[in-house]
C-alpha cells in the first residue's frame, strides 16, 4: 500500500468544477447528487404535510378550500412516495456504499447509473412543473375514472413525471443486481455479504419486476386521458378496478422497495453498535428475499371494498398475514442481536432502535388492516393513514436516518455533533408518536381520510396530531442543521469511527476516487465483531 | 493540486492496475472491470434483466387484454376479424426473416467478418423498416375505416363499445411494439457504424450481441401479438 501524503485525494476534492459533478460516473458522487434532490423533495413533501396539518387544527375548512386540500394531500403523497421514500435508501446510501461493501471500483454500469440520476431529475422536474402550474388532485393513487375523465387538474403532467421516474428506479435496480452478481471482491461469497447488500438485492428484484407495471399502467392512463382510448373506461365496458389491480401490483411491492433497504441498514447499525455478530444471519438474509417474493402476492388487500370476490379477498388476506412472518423474523433477530451485546448508544443506534419500535407498531397494525372484517370498518380512515405512516416515516425514514448517520462520516469525512443527533432522534421519535398515535384513534372512531372538514368531536385528537407534527418538523430541521454544520465545522471522522467491520470502513474517509488502493480480499463473514479489539470511548 | 492528486488525476481513464491485471487492457475494457470476460458477463446479465422488465411492461397491457377477452369474447372476435390478416401475416414473416439476418450479423461479428456483419445488419434494418412501412399503411387503413378509438370510432352492432376497447388495446400494444422497433432500428444503425469502424472482433462483440438480444425480444413480442390480435376466432370463420 502506498503512503498517502497530505492533503489526501478523495472523491470529493479530486475535481471541483460543476461539470465534474454533472458528468461524473463515480457512484459516490451520484449518491450525493441523489441526496440533494431527495432532500429537496422531502422538504417539499413536508411543506405540503405542514399545510395539511394546519388545516386540520380546526373542524371547519377555514385555511384552504376543499379543492386545494385535495391537491395538498395528493402532492404530499406524490413527492414523498416517488421522490423520497423509493430513492432515499437505495439511490443515496445504496449507491454510495454498495460498491464499497463489495470491494468494487464502481457499480457495473457507471454511465447507466448517471443516466438514472438524470432520468430521476427529469421526472422530478415534470412533476414539479405539474405542481406549480396548478397541481393535481386525484390522490397519489390516480384511481380511474376520476383520473381519466373527471379531474381537470394536471394529471397528465404528473403521470408523465411518475412514468419517467420509474425508469430511474428500474435502471438503479438492474444496475445493483448485476453489480452484486458480477462485481464482488475475491473471497466475498454470498453468505459473507453484509445484510445491507442482501436487502438491496431483494429491493432491486422488486424494482425490476414491479416498476415496469406501474409504468405501463400510468402510460395506459395517459393514453386514455390524452387520446381518448378506452382501457379502463366504464362507459365502454372497461373496468376501473383493473386500474387498481395494476396500480397496486406495483405500489404494494413499492412499500417493500421503501422498507427493505432501511431494514438492511438497520442490520448493519445494530450489529456494529451491539459489537456482536448479527443473530441468525441467513434467516435475516433470506427473510429479505421472502418479503420481496411474498410482497408480490398481497396487492389486492387494498381492494377489499372495491368489489373483488370473497374468495380472492380471503386468499389475499391470508397472504398478507403470511408476509408478516419474514418481517417478524427480522425483528426477532434484531432483538436477539441486542441480547447480551455491548450496546453503544451513539446516534445511529438511537435512530435504529427507534426504527424497530415504530416498525413493530406499523407492522402489527398492518395485520389489523389485513383482516377482512376489520378492514371494512377502517378502510380509507385515519387508521390506515397512521398505519402506513408508521411503516413509511417511522420505518423507512427512521431507517434512512440511521443509515445516513452511520455512513455520514464515510461519505463526508466529517463527524456531526453526536449529542445533537441523539437529541434530534428523541425529538423525532416523540413528535412522530404524537402525530400518528392519535390518528389510530381517529380512524377507529370513523374519521375518513382525505377530507378537510370533520365533526367537532374529533378536534382534540386532531390538535394533538398537528402539535406532534410541529415537533416532528423541529426534529427534522435539527437534523438538517447539524448535518450541514458538520460539513464546515465537523471534526475529521477518521477512516473507521465506529470500529465497524465491512470493506467500506477499510478505505479512507472520504474514500479515494476508485475506492481502494489495493483490491481487497475477503476471508471472513460480515460481522466478526467478536474478533475485534473494542476501543469504545 | 498536490503531487498525490496529480498521480490520481482522471482515474476513469488511467486506472492503477489492481490485483491480477493481465498486462495491457483491451481498448474496450472499462476501468472498473478486472477483465473483458467480466465486462461481457455483466452486460449479458444486465441485458437479460432489462428484457425481464420489458416482459413486465408489456405484461400490464396483456393483463388488460386477457380480462376483456374473457369478458367480451364476441367483441374480440369481431374486432379481430376486422384486422388485415394479409398485412399482419406478411409482417410476421418479415420479422422472422429479420431475426435470422440479425443472428447472422452477430455470428459474423463473433468470427470477425466485418463486411458480412455490415451487410447482415443493413438487411436486418431493411426488414425492420419494411415492417414499419407496412404497419403505417395498416394504421392508415384503420383511420379510413373509422376504427380509431377516441379520435374517430364508428362501429355498428351490439358489441360496438367493447370493440372500441379491443381497438384501444390493438393500437396501444402494436404502437408500443412499433416504438420498440424504431428504437431497435436506431440501435442497429449505431451497430452498423461501429462495425464500419471495426470495433468488433472475436475478443469483443458484446454490444452487437446485446443489440441482437433486444431485436429478437421485439420480434418475439410480435410473435405473441399476432395471434392474440389477428387470430382470435379466425379458424371458425375460415371453416
Amino acid at each position: 500500500m502506498q503512503t498517502i501524503t497530505a492533503p489526501r485525494v478523495t472523491y470529493l476534492n479530486l475535481e471541483h468544477s460543476v461539470a465534474s459533478w454533472l458528468l461524473t460516473k463515480d457512484h459516490k458522487r451520484i449518491g450525493l447528487m441523489y441526496l440533494v434532490v431527495v432532500a429537496f423533495a422531502f422538504f417539499l413533501g413536508g411543506l405540503f404535510a405542514t399545510l395539511i396539518r394546519f388545516e386540520l387544527v380546526t373542524p371547519a375548512g377555514d385555511l384552504v378550500t376543499s379543492d386545494t386540500y385535495n391537491k395538498l394531500f395528493t402532492m404530499h403523497g406524490v413527492a414523498m412516495v416517488f421522490f423520497v421514500l423509493i430513492p432515499a435508501v437505495p439511490a443515496v446510501l445504496g449507491n454510495f456504499v454498495l460498491p464499497l461493501m463489495l470491494g468494487a471500483k464502481d457499480v457495473a454500469f457507471p454511465k447507466i447509473n448517471l443516466l438514472s440520476w438524470y432520468v430521476f431529475v427529469c421526472g422530478f422536474l415534470f412533476t414539479l412543473w405539474a405542481m406549480v402550474t396548478g397541481g393535481v388532485d386525484t390522490g397519489w393513487t390516480f384511481y380511474t375514472p376520476y383520473s381519466s375523465r373527471a379531474s381537470s387538474t394536471n394529471v397528465m403532467m404528473t403521470g408523465i413525471g411518475v412514468f419517467i421516474t420509474g425508469f430511474s428506479s428500474i435502471l438503479t435496480g438492474l444496475n445493483f443486481m448485476v453489480t452484486i452478481h458480477r462485481m464482488r471482491a475475491p473471497g466475498l461469497t454470498w453468505f459473507r455479504l453484509p445484510l445491507f447488500v442482501w436487502s438491496l438485492y431483494a429491493t432491486s428484484l422488486v424494482q425490476v419486476l414491479a416498476t415496469p407495471v406501474i409504468a405501463i399502467t400510468v402510460l395506459a392512463l395517459a393514453i386514455e386521458r390524452g387520446l381518448g382510448f378506452g382501457i379502463f373506461d366504464p362507459t365502454l365496458g372497461g373496468d376501473p378496478v383493473l386500474f387498481q389491480h395494476l396500480f397496486w401490483f406495483y405500489s404494494h411491492p413499492a412499500v417493500y422497495i421503501m422498507i427493505l433497504p432501511p431494514m438492511g441498514a438497520i442490520s448493519e447499525v445494530l450489529a456494529c453498535f451491539s459489537r456482536k455478530n448479527i443473530f441468525g444471519y441467513s434467516f435475516v438474509a433470506f427473510s429479505s428475499l421472502a418479503i420481496a417474493v411474498f410482497g408480490f402476492l398481497v396487492w389486492a388487500h387494498h381492494l377489499f371494498v372495491s368489489g373483488i370476490s370473497v374468495y380472492s379477498a380471503l386468499i389475499f388476506s391470508f397472504l398478507s398475514y403470511a408476509v408478516a412472518i419474514p418481517s417478524a423474523v427480522k425483528v426477532f433477530n434484531w432483538t436477539a442481536t441486542l441480547y447480551k451485546g455491548a450496546i453503544w448508544l451513539k446516534a445511529p443506534m438511537i435512530w435504529a432502535l427507534s426504527f424497530i419500535a415504530l416498525f413493530l407498531v406499523g407492522g402489527l397494525t398492518g395485520l389489523v388492516t389485513a383482516a377482512l372484517g376489520v378492514d371494512v370498518h377502517i378502510h380509507d380512515t385515519y387508521f390506515v393513514v397512521a398505519h402506513f405512516h408508521f411503516i413509511m416515516v417511522g420505518g423507512a425514514i427512521m431507517g434512512f436516518f440511521a443509515g445516513l448517520h452511520f455512513w455520514w462520516p464515510k461519505m463526508t469525512g466529517r463527524m456531526y455533533s453526536d449529542i445533537w443527533a441523539r437529541v434530534a432522534a428523541i425529538i423525532v421519535l416523540a413528535g412522530f408518536n404524537l402525530t400518528f398515535g392519535p390518528q389510530f384513534l381517529l380512524g377507529y372512531l370513523g374519521m375518513p381520510r382525505r377530507y378537510h372538514m370533520y365533526p367537532e368531536e374529533f378536534q382534540v385528537l386532531n390538535v394533538l396530531s398537528s402539535a406532534g407534527a410541529s415537533i416532528l418538523a423541529v426534529g427534522y430541521l435539527l437534523v438538517a442543521i447539524y448535518l450541514i454544520a458538520s460539513l464546515y465545522r465537523g471534526k475529521a471522522a477518521g477512516d473507521n469511527p465506529w470500529h465497524a467491520t465491512g470493506l467500506e470502513w477499510t478505505t479512507q474517509s472520504p474514500p479515494i476516487p476508485h475506492n481502494f488502493d489495493v483490491q481487497p480480499v475477503v476471508t471472513e463473514g460480515a460481522y466478526e465483531y467478536s474478533k475485534r479489539e473494542i476501543t469504545v470511548v | 493540486m498536490s503531487d498525490a492528486a496529480a498521480a490520481h488525476a482522471d482515474p476513469h481513464e488511467h486506472p492503477p492496475s489492481h490485483g491480477g491485471g493481465a498486462g495491457a487492457h483491451h481498448p474496450a475494457q472499462q476501468h472498473h472491470f478486472d477483465s473483458l470476460a467480466q465486462q461481457h458477463e455483466a452486460a449479458t446479465l444486465g441485458m437479460w434483466l432489462f428484457l425481464v422488465t420489458e416482459v413486465m411492461f408489456f405484461g400490464g397491457l396483456l393483463m388488460a387484454y386477457l380480462l376483456y377477452r374473457v369478458w367480451y369474447p364476441e367483441a374480440w372476435s369481431e374486432g379481430s376479424l376486422d384486422l388485415d390478416i394479409v398485412l399482419g401475416g406478411t409482417n410476421t414473416a418479415v420479422l422472422i426473416a429479420s431475426s435470422l439476418t440479425m443472428a447472422f450479423a452477430v455470428r459474423s461479428a463473433q468470427v470477425g467478418k466485418h463486411r458480412a456483419t455490415i451487410v447482415w445488419l443493413i438487411l436486418t434494418m431493411a426488414f425492420g423498416l419494411t415492417f414499419l412501412v407496412i404497419k403505417f399503411f395498416e394504421y392508415k387503413h384503420k383511420f379510413e375505416l373509422h376504427h380509431v378509438p377516441g379520435y374517430d370510432f364508428v362501429y355498428p352492432g351490439p358489441h360496438g363499445r367493447q370493440v372500441e376497447i379491443f381497438f384501444s388495446l390493438y393500437f396501444s400494444l402494436t404502437g408500443l411494439h412499433a416504438v420498440h422497433m424504431i428504437i431497435g432500428v436506431a440501435l442497429l444503425s449505431v451497430m452498423t457504424w461501429m462495425a464500419y469502424r471495426r470495433r468488433f472482433s472475436p475478443e469483443w462483440y458484446t454490444p452487437i450481441e446485446m443489440s441482437g438480444l433486444y431485436w429478437h425480444f421485439v420480434d418475439i413480442v410480435w410473435i405473441f401479438l399476432f395471434p392474440l390480435l389477428y387470430l382470435v376466432d379466425r379458424a371458425q370463420h375460415f371453416g
